[in-house]
């Protein structure tokens, strides 16, 4: 799975910053100043805990915000300029898979139109034709035949989230955007979904942005991985390279945090420890978003931003230690 | 043998069941197994597998009606708990054993000062006074690592933050000094990082004030972190039961193994497949005869369809409830990855 | 914990492996959102009897009058201010009119009255209200400020103000009810049609690129249709409370006309000789509204998700 990085990337994200205000000079900055790019046919993980901005920004990438500054180019064009006609296309190419798989369906609707009626209106197929294409694609996500005509309420959470898989994909979408897809489901069932979204794309030569906050998981699907806190990128590289030499103090942090399915192992580990709650993004400081927690936090850290600089080949980080 | 001397609560044959309109839902389907003083146990499983339910039943929290006792006995240091009166039950609640619950968010009353929610657990006691109780507030807020408890003693849960909500869910559990706290999912809604702390926090109070956890969960990295003993529940029954260590290392029960298997850790290797469960877990309003994980098992056999499965004794505290230990049953290799998928149609 | 009496033979324990068909199976039958609400409120049985009293009260209204020996403005001296007696079931009023009769007449101008001013206050109110909720901004600030205001105001007064500007009648009775009725409508969809634009399903229409007006239509309106009847069902008690405290004080519909409201008020004034004549209207404006709300109740309960599978 060779990504040629020298090929135009599908989307690409310059400067996208979503504020929000929340009071009187209140600003929340969800997401301040990203840029990545995403290329065909990879998995990007976006992790981070919560606040860090990264459902904002898979949201943004579908156009369901409007960012306050900043550009997304999907195939070079900005994607909130776009023609009626390149908006259509957009919508069949670029697709979303939720998090929450009991508000992601309409619950007065059967399954058959919720999975259909996407193929009817992209014109994928006829109208004859819908029934045995969705019956196929169920199917394919592990569900029955008589599933059809059953509403939302009466699938269990897993079933519920491959129904809204098989939605994302009714259209033959390019690019899904999978936004927590597993955090809200069974360990077992994580796995079934987890191995279904990496045999599609090898199936079906999709790009993923995979968004979640268990970085085990993120390693495992992804090619690249960017780290988030706080609405900023502190590091992103390739996923083996990031967990075999994690820099940013923040990454070390994640990656010693995560309790370990192993006894003998847990009993070994030696956990890097932080300090405090995770800060509010309202009105964030001029400087490290990560400072006032960071282990190894010195003056500078508390005057100025760090700037994403290229430490070893494509291998990111935005901090002061590291230069 | 399980050393009866040490057993301060003991479940035997529970059964519990809610009325719905459908019918019966059978939760909890006998259900046996004991916690010991000082000793955290762990019952692991998935959504509707009946773990939850299960503690529930344990300091009577499930709304009764729609659920009832179908059968079993719960003895805490002796006294049967299924049959006690709701005014008998609130002088153990809490001060003989205590419960965090899962999400901080909505367990706490946003209307309510923090400190009088703690405070809530001696309500109704004699013997105490006012000025002992917020004594005793303070030291566990304290104890549970919130800083300037004053402060936040005089403050709403919506100045708190998840982590810090948390800690409050601990510091009720704990303030009356029970025997036994059971920790329903305490760590899931929280952040990895948060989670961490918590689980820390949990370990290090165990040791020191010697109180029994029976920790609830649906990740196993929580039950190998924390967990001295470990239950395996699947279907509203025990598929599993031994110390961390063999269930881990010498798994017996093809469910554990597929739990286990289907996890990706830091170490698995991208190209490598996880190995999910495939399928869903049972609708409990009307139960499979025989064995509940029939349906999702690569091992499963005809009688495994048939009849439910005995109990299998593998060492002092390792017991298995499969087929597989029948004599008559074929030697399998249960935590093999590469699996024959035999689909049954 | 085991039947040991059964044997166990050898060919059981030859490996199948899993099941396709048994591991995703759904046991519960399946139910539409329709069926499942009516099973509710069977259920409630409250609600069911207040609906069969309601259903009752619609058939006599049309029914009796039709059936019965005596018109609704015939007037027999000899019979006046009659008790319950077998030739006038609920006796007669001061000019000889049988009561039964003018209960049943006047029930068709009352309900007639309450249904079609609660469904004009509903129709208004959620279509303003859905426009609020989806779209909020100006048109969302200035349709609460008109509701404040409205609010401010005593209603009477308004209705007084209607009525003396358009003159009695049906007509200007339910203009003057429509006035200041939409709001409370208005403010329910309001909140619920912003709280279903939030949810994750909308948000996958959008991204499938369905057009908002195919979002109003299939999303959230279905959404909210229960919400939207159980309202209607709580407007009617309110309406036709209204009315009849309108035509109590005159301002309402004129005799020979009849409505329970008009019927009460010629009830009052013989309140010391003939209190039947003020009983008999008064219990059924009494048992109707009491009857609607329960059903509302009901269906509110009925309609709501979160209250599946706890019965």
């Amino acid at each position: 799975m060779s990504k040629d990085r020298n090929q135009e990337p599908l989307f690409r994200v310059e400067n996208l910053s979503q504020y929000f205000n929340v009071g009187r000079k209140q600003v929340l900055k969800a997401v301040d100043q990203m840029s990545f790019n995403v290329y065909k046919g990879e998995t990007l993980g976006l992790v981070g805990e919560s606040g860090c901005g990264k459902s904002t920004t898979g949201r943004c990438l579908v156009k369901l915000n409007q960012p306050t500054s900043g550009q997304v180019y999907y195939r070079d064009k900005d994607i909130f300029k776009q023609t009626r006609e390149e908006e259509k296309n957009f919508r069949k190419n670029v697709q979303m898979i939720f998090q929450n798989p009991h508000s992601s369906l309409n619950p007065r609707m059967t399954v058959k139109d919720i999975v259909g009626s996407g193929m009817k209106r992209h014109g994928v197929c006829t109208e004859q034709d819908v029934d045995a294409k969705v019956e196929a694609l169920l199917k394919r996500v592990g569900l029955n035949r008589d599933h059809i005509s059953r509403f939302p309420h009466e699938f269990s959470g897993g079933q519920k989230q491959r129904i809204g898989i098989a939605r994302a994909l009714s259209v033959n979408p390019e690019f899904i955007v999978c936004d927590e897809p597993i955090s809200a489901l069974d360990v077992s069932i994580q796995a079934q979904v987890l191995n279904m979204l990496k045999e599609l794309q090898d199936e079906l030569g999709l790009t993923y942005l995979f968004i979640a906050h268990d970085l085990s998981v993120v390693k495992y699907i992804s090619d690249r991985v960017i780290v988030m806190y706080l609405g900023t990128i502190v590091e992103y590289s390739d996923a083996e390279e990031l967990y075999r030499n994690p820099l940013h103090p923040y990454t070390q942090v994640l990656l010693s945090s995560i309790p370990v399915a192993d006894p003998k192992a847990v009993k070994e580990k030696q956990r890097i420890m932080v300090k405090g709650e995770i800060p509010s993004p309202i009105n964030p400081p001029d400087c490290c978003r990560f400072a006032e927690r960071c282990p190894y936090t010195t003056d500078i850290c508390r005057k100025e931003i760090p700037t994403l600089r290229e430490v070893s080949s494509c291998h990111f980080v935005a901090c002061h230690r590291i230069s | 043998m399980e050393d009866a001397k040490n057993n301060i609560l003991e479940l035997s044959h529970v059964e519990f069941s809610f009325r719905t309109y459908g019918g019966t839902v059978k939760s909890v389907r006998d259900v046996s197994f004991n916690v010991r003083e000082g000793e955290v146990l762990g019952i692991v499983g998935e959504s509707g597998c009946g773990k939850s339910v299960t503690a529930q039943c344990i300091l009577r929290l499930n709304p009764e009606p729609p659920g009832f006792f179908e059968g079993g006995s719960i003895k805490y240091r002796g006294e049967e708990i299924t049959t006690k009166k709701d005014k008998e039950m609130r002088k153990i609640r809490g001060i003989e054993i205590g419960f965090i619950f899962q999400d901080p968010m909505t367990s706490l009353n946003p209307t309510m000062k923090v400190g009088r929610q703690i405070e809530e657990v001696f309500v109704g006691r004699e013997n105490i006074s006012r000025k002992e109780v917020k004594q005793k507030t303070l030291e566990i807020l304290q104890l549970v690592g919130i800083n300037e408890p004053e402060r936040r003693y005089n403050q709403y849960p919506h100045e708190l933050s998840g982590g810090m909500k948390q800690r409050v869910m601990i510091a009720i559990a704990l303030v009356g000094r029970p025997s036994i706290i059971i920790a329903d999912e305490p760590t899931t809604s929280l952040d990895v990082t948060i989670e961490a702390q918590i689980l820390d926090l949990l370990k290090e109070l165990q040791q020191k004030t010697h109180t029994s956890i029976i920790m609830i969960t649906h990740d196993l990295g929580v039950i190998a972190k924390m967990c001295d003993r470990v239950i395996v529940m699947y279907g509203g029954k025990i598929m599993e039961k031994g110390t961390a260590e063999e269930i881990f290392y010498e798994t017996a029960h093809p469910y554990t193994a597929g739990l286990i298997k289907s996890i990706a850790t830091l170490d698995t290797d991208k190209n490598q497949a996880l190995v999910p469960i495939e399928g869903t877990p049972p609708d409990l309003f009307s139960p499979p005869h025989g064995c509940p994980f029939a349906a999702r098992c690569d091992f499963a056999m005809q009688v495994c369809y048939d009849d439910l499965p005995e109990e299998y004794r593998l060492s002092d505290e390792h017991v298995t409830t499969c087929w597989l230990q029948h004599e008559y049953a074929p030697k399998v290799a249960i935590m093999m990855r590469e699996t024959e998928e035999a689909a049954y149609e | 914990m085991s039947e040991t009496t059964k044997t166990i033979s050898r060919d059981q324990f030859k490996i199948l492996g899993k099941s396709v068909e048994k591991m995703e199976s759904i046991a519960r039958p399946s139910l539409t959102f329709w069926k499942e609400a009516w099973r509710r409120i069977r259920l409630n049985r409250v609600a069911y009897f207040s609906l069969i009293l309601l259903v009752a009260y619609v058939l006599l209204a049309i029914i009796a009058p039709l059936v019965s020996p005596y018109k609704f403005d015939q007037q027999d001296a000899s019979a006046m201010r009659e008790g319950f007696s077998a030739a006038h079931w609920l006796g007669t009023d001061n000019l000889g009119r049988d009561l039964w009769v003018r209960v049943w007449m006047g029930a068709r101008v009352s309900l007639a009255i309450g249904f079609i001013a609660a469904i004009i206050n509903t129709v208004i109110g959620t279509i303003l209200g859905g426009f609020c909720g989806f779209y909020g901004g100006k048109l969302d600030m200035l349709v609460m400020r008109i509701i404040d205001v409205i609010y401010g105001i005593p209603s009477l007064i308004v209705c007084i103000l209607v009525m003396v500007v358009l003159g009695p009648g049906i007509q200007s009775l339910i203009v003057a009810m429509v006035v200041v009725g939409w709001t409370g409508t208005c403010r329910f969809t309001r909140g619920e049609v912003y709280r279903i634009k939030e949810q994750d399903f909308v948000a996958a229409a959008r991204v499938m690129g369905e057009p908002t007006f195919k979002i109003i239509m299939r999303e959230i309106i279905p959404n909210i249709m229960g919400l939207l009847i159980t309202n209607l069902t709580m407007a009617i008690p309110g309406a036709i409370f209204q009315e009849a405290f309108l035509s109590y004080i005159g301002l309402g519909i004129a005799p020979p006309n009849a409505s329970w409201g008009v019927l009460a008020k010629e009830g009052a004034k013989m309140l010391q000789v003939a209190p039947h004549m003020l009983f008999v209207p008064a219990f059924f404006i009494c048992t109707t509204v009491l009857a609607l709300n329960q059903l509302g109740n009901g269906m509110r309960d009925a309609f709501d998700p979160r209250l599946r599978g706890t019965e």
